[in-house]
């Protein structure tokens, strides 16, 4: 990659007198500061976070060059700091792509569970809602948390783990989401609220976890097939007899497996919902094709895993304007080369999915909702694989995608069925709060629903 | 008909194998071989249909002179 050719440093973007360089910035505005770059110094462009240089690549070439690039150049273990404290030290982030290989194809996202997960995933939207009566009102970050944790426990971990679970966990998972403020690049265990939180959050997760584990330790066995990863993990015993693996390794463990798949899942299932909210044509349009699809009285776990082109098309289109995880971080192992610009061992090199997603050479109107793009002949997500990322691309590309588009099929199909849905507040005012590097809708971000007529209406 | 694979992209989801398990296999641990490297025509729209479903777009086909 290194060449003997005079090359030249990144040019560095407007701003970042303060203390921290661009980090006030980042944890204030996030996306305006990546499009700053892209504007300002094109798509090869650097801003700093604390001390620590971060090279900025955007657009569809410098995307590729960046996805491409092996672990021995661009690695992600040492990109997240602030994972270290959620996940626990010892448990990794990430693992190298041959290890993700193995998980795809031992562990629970296998292609032949989809099916079993997709039945699981209808029937906890189905017992989420079954309180709801006629008519009401939720906030959608906290319904959709909840649910997501219901759903990825019951998938990833089992049934028999799922059922220990009630809000209460849903409540501390979300103060772990919520302790990843930016200022963890420079001290990921400074003394600020939302890190103390995060902390308590963990400690009573591991109590929670430790009450379970003594109550299966006494208890009877599982029935026959319904042992889950805890069952497991509790058979393998050290040689003097006693567990080999801890409730606090347990709990990590558990938090890092639902981790990639949680707020990721609710805040997309929760945007798709807003944009049709937003547009009303594309709902009816939708719902015309579900109400076609399951006329015949078919499951949600045979249609969820097949087409359901015109609802797809609005997941993916919510995904690209907001993309779960805008800034996607490496860092470089060596000396790089990118064209002519020397990327220095050490420096954080990002992607951005929140910029890329909207370049308007790529996808015309990008900032406008337009679900038709990805229908037959634009399919503008397959014409732009390595600018349509909102899973990421080529070797760490997001392993559970199939997972998660099928997940969010479940719901709807679950959801439109049965349910009309109306804005409890204006259209324009539901927005993400970016200022934590786990991005979540800002609260309020209330929707009414209504029972549909003639679906299961109570006597 | 020639099947080019990009060894960058493919995560081994064995998507291509369901399509047309003549021509692709893919291991417990995720490493796809490639059955037939130019597979029969009459195998192309399996092919297809492998190229289509690849959730990573790793797969393409590349005409042969013979085609």
């Amino acid at each position: 990659m290194t060449t003997g050719t005079a090359l030249r440093e990144p040019p560095r973007v407007s701003g970042g007198e303060g203390e921290n360089a661009h980090l006030d910035e980042l944890s204030r505005d996030p996306i305006g500061l990546m499009a700053r770059v892209r504007a300002e110094c094109g798509e090869v462009g650097e801003f700093t976070i604390g001390n620590r240089d971060v090279v900025l690549l955007t657009g569809a070439d410098a995307n590729e060059f960046y996805f491409r690039a092996p672990e021995e150049q661009l690695d992600q273990a040492e990109a997240y700091p602030f994972m270290t404290p959620i996940f626990g030290k010892g448990v990794v982030f990430d693992a190298p792509p041959e290890r993700r290989r193995e998980m795809l194809h031992n562990q629970a996202l296998r292609d032949k569970f989809m099916r079993g997960h997709a039945a699981t995933i209808a029937a906890e939207v189905e017992r989420m809602a079954a309180d709801w009566g006629e008519e009401g009102e939720i906030d959608l970050l906290d319904w959709f948390a909840e649910l997501t944790i219901y759903t990825s426990s019951a998938c990833l971990i089992g049934r028999r783990f799922r059922e220990e679970l009630d809000e209460r966990f849903a409540r501390l998972y979300h103060d772990l989401e919520r302790g990843t403020d930016p200022i963890a690049y420079v001290d990921p265990y400074a003394d600020i609220e939302s890190f103390r939180r995060r902390d308590a959050a963990r400690v009573a997760l591991v109590e929670l976890v430790q009450g379970i584990m003594d109550r299966r330790a006494v208890g009877p066995p599982p029935a026959d097939g319904e042992a889950d990863l805890l069952d497991v993990l509790m058979s393998i015993k050290e040689p003097d007899g006693s567990l080999r693996f801890s409730a606090d390794t347990v709990t990590g463990m558990f938090i890092s497996m639902m981790f990639a798949g949680h707020h990721t899942t609710s805040g997309t299932a929760a945007w798709t919902l807003i944009e049709l909210l937003r547009h009303p044509d594309e709902l009816a349009s939708v719902r015309r094709e579900l109400d076609e699809l399951y006329a015949d009285g078919s499951e949600v776990s045979f249609q969820a895993l097949r087409e359901i082109p015109r609802l797809e098309a609005s997941i993916k289109e919510a995904l690209r304007l907001h993309p779960p995880l805008i800034l996607l971080l490496r860092v470089a192992m060596e000396d790089l080369s990118y064209q002519d610009y020397r990327i220095g061992k050490g420096k954080f090199v990002a992607a951005s999915p929140a910029i890329s997603n909207r370049i308007p050479e790529d996808f015309p109107d990008a900032h406008s909702f337009v679900p038709a793009r990805y229908l037959e002949p634009r399919e503008e997500d397959r014409a732009n694989p390595w600018s349509w990322i909102p899973f990421g691309a080529g070797r760490h590309r997001c392993v559970g995608a199939a997972f998660a588009m099928m997940q969010l099929k479940a719901i709807f199909s679950v959801l439109l069925a049965g349910w009309e849905f109306e804005a409890a507040q204006p259209l324009d005012s539901y927005r993400n709060d970016h200022s934590k590097m786990v991005v979540q809708l800002e609260q309020p971000c209330r929707v009414r629903y209504r029972r549909r007529p003639g679906t299961g209406a109570a006597a | 008909m020639k099947i080019v694979v990009d060894r960058d992209l493919c995560q081994g989801h064995a998507a291509c194998e369901g399509e047309a398990p003549e021509v692709f296999s893919v291991s417990k641990k995720g490493d796809l071989t490639i059955l037939q490297p130019e597979p029969p025509e009459e195998r192309r729209r399996a092919v297809e249909l492998a190229v289509k479903y690849c959730p990573t777009q790793a797969l393409s086909i590349v005409d042969t002179e013979e085609d």
